[in-house]
């Protein structure tokens, strides 16, 4: 096996044109654990913890740019307020050894439908920039998981980086899982209320080949919430109920070693209903 | 008595104290060896080639392609095996290596030594086995010839013709016992309020975090050391003679790091396997499980299928338990006719109960081999006879605690074996004293101590508290007319001028602290605070089995009785040396009864060290009557008993358990802090199998055979525990002291179980709970 250590993005690159089966390694909390499992046996790793930019995080136009390999601890301690969804889901990820070295950008990377990071990202509309040797792209969440396990990247590609609006109204993430820390989920559900835009984001994940938005959710909730936006009261019963259902109704969920496909179309009502009470409590408190 | 009491109070390290364990820092500090580190120069690397299949022929085995990969030095097969082909613990019927049939998926077929792990496993890939798959029987009940789960008052036949045209899994049918208790008038008897229920236990894993791991070394006379983790180095060489065709003094079997147990190891894993290829290639081979191989290269908790009938008067007061425990034990025999002895003679729970109707059976299928996990046979029955006095309790309108106290046994009650309670049986105390114990504050601000924990799943809502109650009943010790001894080689010598202590047993440490308790039992015995325990191997005669929360009752008792041995010679020679006499030994002196300190231990050694080597057993027992379950099976009994409060989202399905107190008799407290260790433990073991341990296994293949899906509990999920320790002496054993490490594990489980059904209202019957079984009423509509 072929190990490369770049220093720089621009090498980094270099070495995946060259060698596009290289497995890009940035926190290997995934990685590693296939390579244990007798997964996967590639035949080069790039390494890209000698990468510094990777490690940045900025603050532009109100937007955030989180750099690939910035791990969940930092997002946690540092992006709370811009991207308080992101946030809420990187503190259940795993342990704290593993929010040390995790990453979004691995996250992405492995484009699993549990993947925690990623329900957030997809209710707050983010963009992924990926580069190459010859090419920048920025791909919009929404376009960016093509089936199980399986992104939009190019061979030759690497993820540079996650664009976010900075959260304009409450965000949330619920997951549910079997044990009550460092548990994959059964399912879980990220809604970011967005007061300016007037409207809603939600994301769904592991109830789906893909992590997925409940958009049919989002138009209603969106159209309920129009007239209510300023002057903020509480939510009639039957509009969260409906919008529980049709979270739920959004996701394709299994049955397997995890929970119930019944089971997780239920707590996925349940986490929808419970987010947005908790979303426009938020923004009523901050109306006032 | 009183005498020797005082001279242990002042010897320094002591019984009754908590000295820190040798082992602790390096364990703390991450440069303790555990079998898994051990290393010599130019050893090879087995691997194992495991079965895919629960059930299939194997018609041929072509192991030609792995021995032309390079930096393979031997693939062997069942061929290969220099004498038995089979071994077990009590029935050898476990092929070293698969031939003619596979009968669980993960059964070893072939092994490998290759000069790397990644080598091995490589050739290991490529050897080509053919199989002719048979389908597989996967359901016990179906093993027996009872294909529907009948009442409990009509017996299923055995061995019927359904058992015999499903080919069984074995030649001899697929029931490895059936062990019948019959007390009082069990058929005939009425009773004013019946309850029943039908219960089903998950296989739970013993996880244990060091993977099944050792290193064999060719000797030099033909034979081979093996360092290794394990249970019990005696049974192991006892087995391993046979399969290797080697005289049992030229196996040498050393003790390596033990990263935990509990009951994984008492039957063979990879010993016989690194042997024979070390054997054959003249090299040390290390074998290592990965963490997925150790799923499929120990037994499991056997499953259980339960239905029970209690009986009783108005008053709540037992008449009648007619009771079927139908446990798993998948396709070899292993633990099974022990862990069927246990779940039928402790099956009622400790209660007096007049009339006794019990049939347990323990069957082959071809689900993986089950067998010894802490508390076995009696965690399951636990489960069944706690839900019963629970809905028992509802039914004739008492609290838990009072249904309980009401038919708790006490010493003198007799058992539904005709076996006497004779020492000291506190059960209504610790329910008493359970009750006593104030409860924690009302539901958690904190969201993170909430049901779903970091995970944000509830701010309160669908939140609700509930309380359970449960006690249990434990043997303590081999059981059933078993020889059950230990062997302790004690010495005294001066080393620089000092007396010093060496302590050698074959007693196997995993973790529950024995080391440390026989260094205390020697400096208490033996007035001296420098004492050596030898590392655990054969030169020192069977210690027997790190199991049955005996070591420290057994192995402690031999030490004990080593110790007094070398203390007589010792007093011979200070009636030499003083004068005729009744010493002692305290801190390093010698003191006359009369004329107090006389001299120095040290001065009473100058003549050379002394050393005993003695075995010691524990009271006899007698076998059970296959008919009626009558005899005096078991040597000691432990109980403990658990209240749980927890928290349950009650639309979502998920829990927390907010906190468990517990109560145990422990007769004497030997190692204060090890005696909590035990109790915590446990109680984690009982809360994992409680809310979410369970090997799945679907048509006879597991599921989730990684820590990815198979969830024992963190911090997170264990809660803050109360807990009393009662030191009630058991006069019976070596300074009255009872075993500690399996109650706690048996009632953890109901009492959470109890709690959550309080909570939520929903009558579970299955243990691990999962959200699905919480929310069943929702998921229908
Ligand atoms: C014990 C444990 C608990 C876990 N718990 C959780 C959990 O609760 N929730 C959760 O979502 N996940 C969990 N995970 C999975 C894992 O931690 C996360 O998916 C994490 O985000 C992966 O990040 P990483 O930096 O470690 O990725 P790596 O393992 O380094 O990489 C993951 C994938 O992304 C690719 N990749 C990485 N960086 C790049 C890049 N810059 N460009 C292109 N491809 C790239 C890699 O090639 C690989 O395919 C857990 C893992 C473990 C071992």
């Amino acid at each position: 096996m072929e190990f490369f250590r770049p220093t720089s993005l621009a090498e980094a690159c270099q070495l995946k044109s060259e060698h596009p089966d290289a497995v890009p390694l940035c926190g290997g909390t995934d990685v590693m654990v296939d390579i244990n499992f007798d997964r996967r046996r590639p035949d080069a790793l790039l390494d890209l913890t000698g990468v510094r930019e990777l490690y940045e995080w900025s603050r532009y136009d109100s937007h955030v740019r989180v750099g690939a390999a910035v791990p969940y601890t930092t997002i946690i301690k540092e992006l709370s307020a811009d991207a308080p969804g992101l946030a809420i889901a990187s503190r259940t990820v795993g342990s704290p050894q593993i929010r040390n070295r995790g990453s979004v950008g691995g996250n992405l990377g492995s484009a699993s439908p549990a993947g925690d990071a990623l329900p957030p990202l997809l209710a707050v509309d983010a963009v992924v920039e990926t580069v190459s040797a010859t090419n920048r792209r920025r791909i919009p969440i929404h376009e960016f998981f093509l089936g199980p396990k399986r992104n939009a990247l190019q061979p030759d590609e690497l993820i540079a980086a996650v664009h976010a609006p900075v959260a304009g109204g409450p965000q949330q993430f619920a997951k549910v899982g079997t044990r009550n820390a460092m548990v994959i989920a059964v399912c879980s559900f990220s809604l970011a209320l967005h007061p300016d835009t007037g409207r809603v984001g939600t994301g769904i994940g592991s109830a789906a080949p893909t992590p997925l938005a409940a958009t049919q959710a989002e138009d209603f909730l969106s159209a309920e919430l129009a007239d209510r936006w300023t002057g903020p009261a509480e939510l009639p019963d039957d509009v969260v109920r409906r919008f529980g259902e049709l979270v739920a109704g959004a996701a394709s969920p299994i049955d397997d070693v995890r929970g119930t496909a019944d089971y997780r179309r239920h707590a996925l009502a349940i986490l929808a209903r419970r987010t947005l009470t908790w979303t426009w409590a938020e923004h009523i408190r901050r109306a006032q | 008595m009183t005498v020797s009491t005082e001279v242990r109070n002042r010897t320094a390290g002591g019984i009754g104290e908590s000295p820190v364990r040798p082992d602790g820092t390096f364990k703390v500090t991450g440069q303790f060896a555990y079998s898994s580190d051990l290393w010599m120069d130019g050893m090879l690397w087995g691997a194992t080639l495991r079965s895919p299949h629960p059930r299939a022929r194997i018609t041929s085995i072509d192991v030609g392609p792995a021995l032309k990969l390079a930096g393979v030095s031997a693939v062997l097969t069942h061929d290969d095996v220099p004498g038995e082909k089979v071994y077990g613990l009590e029935i050898a019927d476990q092929p070293v290596l698969a031939f003619d049939e596979v009968r669980y998926q993960g059964e070893p077929v072939v092994i490998v030594a290759a000069d790397h792990p990644e080598t091995a496993r490589r050739a290991a890939a490529l050897v080509v086995v053919d199989y002719e798959v048979v389908e597989p029987v996967t359901d016990p009940r179906e093993a027996v010839g009872h294909p529907d789960w009948k009442p409990v008052h009509d017996e299923p036949g055995e061995r019927t013709a359904m058992s015999r045209d499903r080919a069984p899994v074995h030649p001899h049918g697929n029931i490895v016992r059936h062990q019948r208790i019959r007390f009082g008038d069990p058929d005939a008897v009425t009773a004013d309020v019946v309850v029943q229920g039908d219960y089903e236990v998950g296989m739970q894993d013993q996880a244990f975090l060091g993977p099944e791991s050792g290193l064999a070394v060719p000797a030099d006379d033909g034979g081979v050391d093996l360092y290794v983790a394990t249970q019990w180095l005696h049974v192991d060489r006892r087995q391993m003679s046979g399969a290797l065709a080697l005289p049992e003094e030229k196996i040498r079997l050393t003790l390596a790091g033990v990263g935990g147990a509990f009951g994984a190891r008492e039957d063979l894993s990879m010993q016989v396997h690194a042997c024979m290829l070390a054997l054959r290639t003249g090299r040390p081979v290390k074998m290592v499980y990965s963490r997925e191989e150790s799923f499929f290269g120990h037994v499991h908790r056997h499953p259980a299928l339960m239905r029970y009938e209690h009986g009783a008067d108005r008053d709540g007061r037992l008449v009648y338990v007619r009771a079927h425990i139908l446990l798993d034990g998948g396709a070899y025999t292993s633990s099974t006719p022990a862990v069927v002895g246990n779940a039928s003679t402790l099956g009622v729970g400790p209660y007096d109960v007049p009339n006794v109707g019990m049939d347990c059976w323990g069957v082959y299928t071809n689900n993986p081999p089950c067998g010894a996990m802490r508390g076995f046979g009696a965690v399951q029955a636990a489960f069944g006879y706690e839900s019963q006095m629970d809905k028992l309790a509802a039914a004739v309108g008492l609290s838990p605690v009072e249904i309980r106290t009401l038919n708790a046994v006490s010493e003198g009650s007799i058992l539904p074996t005709g076996q006497r309670i004779d020492s000291p049986a506190p059960v209504a105390e610790l329910m008493h004293r359970l009750d006593a114990m104030p409860l924690p504050g009302s539901v958690d601000q904190d969201i993170r101590l909430l049901p779903g924990g970091v995970s944000n799943t509830t701010h309160g809502e669908g939140v609700r508290r509930g309380v359970g109650y449960a006690v249990g009943i434990k043997n303590v010790g081999f059981s059933e007319g078993f020889d059950d001894y230990s062997t302790a080689r004690v010495r005294i010598e001066l080393v620089g001028d000092e007396p010093s202590v060496l302590v050698h047993t074959a007693a196997v440490e995993v973790g529950q602290g024995l080391v440390t308790v026989q260094a205390q039992i020697a400096r208490s015995e033996l007035g001296v605070e420098r004492v050596t325990v030898a590392a655990a191997d054969t030169q020192v005669g069977s210690g027997g089995s790190t199991s049955a929360s005996r070591q420290t009752y057994v192995t402690g008792g031999a030490v004990r009785a080593g110790c007094a041995a070398v203390r007589s010679s010792l007093f011979e020679r200070a009636a030499a040396r003083y004068g005729p006499g009744e010493f002692r030994l305290v801190a390093g002196k010698v003191e006359s009864l009369v004329d107090g300190v006389v001299g120095d231990i040290a001065s009473l050694l100058l003549d050379g060290p002394v050393e005993h080597t003695v075995q010691w057993r524990h009271r006899p027992t007698q076998p059970l009557d296959e008919a009626t379950g009558r005899g005096n099976a078991h040597v000691q009994w432990a109980f403990c008993a658990h209240r749980a409060v927890v928290d349950v989202d009650v639309e979502l399905g998920l829990i927390r358990v907010v906190e468990l107190a517990c109560v145990q008799d422990v007769g004497k407290a030997m190692n204060p802090d090890a005696v909590l260790g035990q109790i915590h433990g446990g109680s984690a073991q009982g809360l994992g199998l409680a809310v979410m341990e369970e090997v799945q296994v679907v048509d006879g293949k597991l599921r989730n055979p990684s820590f990815t899906d198979y969830l024992m509990p963190t911090i997170m999920d264990m809660p803050p525990m109360r807990v009393e320790v009662l030191e009630l002496a058991d006069p019976h054993s070596p300074y009255g002291l009872r075993g500690v490490g399996e109650p706690p594990t048996i009632s953890s489980t109901p009492a959470i179980v109890a709690a959550v059904r309080a909570a939520s209202g929903v009558d579970l019957k299955r243990v691990p709970i999962r959200p699905e079984h919480l929310v069943a009423a929702a998921l229908c509509h």
